[in-house]
């Protein structure tokens, strides 16, 4: 690990002075620590965030708040957030392990890094962390990356389940610059890697996300998170599908839809909702969405396998969603 | 480099002759040593508050007073074992993939690897040496003997930590709940059957 100075920010404030000038913010750490250590990350400077007022979980009627140094745990188990928000409850529930889930943070886990495993081998070529240097997962080991989203500079998946649930949720992050806050739709956030790979949201230096907000429809009672993995806990997706439905007398009004795993970013599938809306709830039509939601995929060596993953996870959910109460 | 009064090994380490563990902490410190001193003439000519890489951190270490000066890379984990003596907590990974070096941070466990130790300032840190009450064993220690709930040992302080941690989160109510919010800690010699049943039962019959 390369050394650092270390401090803590005593208010906003002072955190955004030190981010603009080149501090990294740390709160749960569960990923900048990791890849100090792997010096994929060399930080020269640290900044503590955590004693910042960003820790609370507001629920009213409109719309869900959630602090961003809410702990993945915190949001998890809120009973309003598994009532009314089942798919973020779910989501967090199926991420890490229980020790993370009580360190890392919410504005944390949308600023996760890839776990690429060529991004994270300092001795192997990744356009991500070193840009222009190729990259080794195109015609290596790639049966865990995406394909969706790709470019021929970098094929890495987003990892984090929260923000699938959050995409579908139409969430809005809330951030803060020192010209004041900025609200960012989350299907603006995260960035595909198109020639740019290592730019992979669009915050600017300094930029700090104190919230996450997601309005309240009818639809998001209705909600669940499906995560494919190679084992059955403490492992990132294969393929995942977050959905959120409203079904009115035996008829789909609304459905939203992302998928994890298989994108370079949070993945939304419009197609697939267009296929769903004002159709019977019934098997013929969560099949016949479903069968879009593949498409554009580009398959690398080895994860074809994904592309019908893909479908039958979503046709899954959906069918598991729609039977909710 | 001398340790603080607070910081110095237990009596069984403190002997002059050099073993395997005083040699790695004495290595540490004289790498430490180089990188502070290349970093206060870095600063010095910025013009810049002199900006140092360690730090002094205080906290309470099971429920004793502690002052500790720490380089700022030093994890929580490696604190615990190279700087305050209290080698029941197990590096296995170091990434935060087994969950051996598993701690209570202000009663909620967490991975000591993934822990930098200058953000425990002013936390409460329980490790497995914290655990016994007056000679006797925590009842999940006690358990865990009683059921056989490890072979080589060294997951099992992990385990320990995390079990507690499961168990304070009400998530110890099932064996297939306890399966799953124990699916951080890593048992290579695949004691699982034995650990989850000495979490149910301690769980059910004897409180924590």
């Amino acid at each position: 690990m390369h050394p650092f100075t270390f401090s803590t920010a005593a208010d906003e404030s002072s955190a955004l002075d030190a981010g603009v000038s080149g501090a990294r913010y740390i709160a749960g750490g569960t990923t900048l620590v990791d890849l100090m250590r792997q010096t994929v990350e060399r930080p020269d400077r640290l900044v503590d965030i955590t004693g910042l007022p960003y820790g609370d979980i507001d629920l009213n009627r409109d719309r869900l708040r959630v602090g961003s140094l809410v702990r993945m745990s915190a949001l998890a188990d809120h009973p309003g957030v598994r009532e009314g928000f089942p798919v973020i409850a779910e989501s967090l529930q199926l991420s890490a392990s229980g020790q993370l889930r009580n360190m890392a943070t919410i504005g944390g886990n949308l600023m996760q890094r890839p776990r690429c495993l060529y991004f994270r081998d300092v001795s192997a070529a990744c356009n991500r962390r070193s840009p222009g240097a190729g990259c080794a997962a195109i015609g290596g080991r790639n049966r865990a990356l995406a394909i969706l989203g790709t470019s021929d500079q970098c094929v890495a998946t987003h990892p984090s389940d929260l923000a699938v649930a959050l995409t579908a949720l139409d969430a809005v992050v809330v951030t803060t610059t020192p010209k004041g806050e900025r609200r960012i739709d989350i299907a603006d956030f995260f960035r595909q890697p198109g020639d740019t790979p290592d730019r992979e949201h669009h915050l600017e230096p300094g930029q700090l996300i104190t919230a996450v907000e997601v309005p309240a429809r009818p639809d998001t009672r209705r909600s669940g998170y499906l995560k494919v993995r190679d084992r059955a806990s403490y492992e990132f997706a294969l393929c995942s599908a977050a959905v959120a439905m409203e079904v009115v007398g035996g008829v789909v009004r609304t459905a939203r839809v992302a998928v994890g795993g298989v994108g370079t970013v949070p993945w939304r599938l419009p197609a697939v909702e267009q296929r769903l809306a004002g159709r019977p709830a019934n098997d013929h039509t969560w099949r016949s969405a479903a069968a879009v939601a593949a498409d554009g995929a580009k398959p690398l060596s080895e994860n074809g396998f994904k592309v019908e993953l893909l479908k039958r996870t979503v046709q899954r959910q959906l069918s598991t969603v729609a039977r909710l109460a | 480099m001398s340790e603080d009064s607070n910081g110095t090994p237990p009596s069984g380490t403190s002997s002059p002759r050099m073993n395997r563990r005083t040699f790695v902490a004495a290595s540490a410190a004289v790498g430490g040593t180089v990188a502070a001193l290349s970093v206060v003439q870095g600063c010095s000519e910025d013009g810049e508050t002199p900006a140092s890489e360690s730090t002094t951190v205080t906290l309470s270490i099971n429920g004793e007073s502690r002052d500790v000066d720490v380089d700022n890379r030093t994890s929580l984990l490696d604190m615990l074992r190279e700087r305050v003596g209290l080698t029941g907590t197990k590096k296995g990974c170091d990434q935060g993939a087994c969950g051996a070096c598993t701690v209570l941070v202000d009663g909620q466990r967490v991975l000591g690897c993934l822990t930098l130790a200058v953000m425990t300032d002013g936390a409460e840190v329980t490790t497995i040496e914290g655990l016994e009450r007056n000679g006797r064993l925590h009842p999940l220690q006690q358990a865990f003997i009683d059921d056989d709930g490890f072979q080589c040992g060294f997951c099992t302080s992990g385990q320990i930590m995390s079990g507690i941690g499961c168990i304070r989160e009400g998530r110890a109510t099932s064996s297939e709940q306890i399966r799953e919010a124990m699916s951080g800690n890593i048992c290579r010699c695949g004691a699982y059957t034995n650990i989850v049943t000495a979490i149910e039962r301690t769980a059910s019959q004897r409180g924590v």
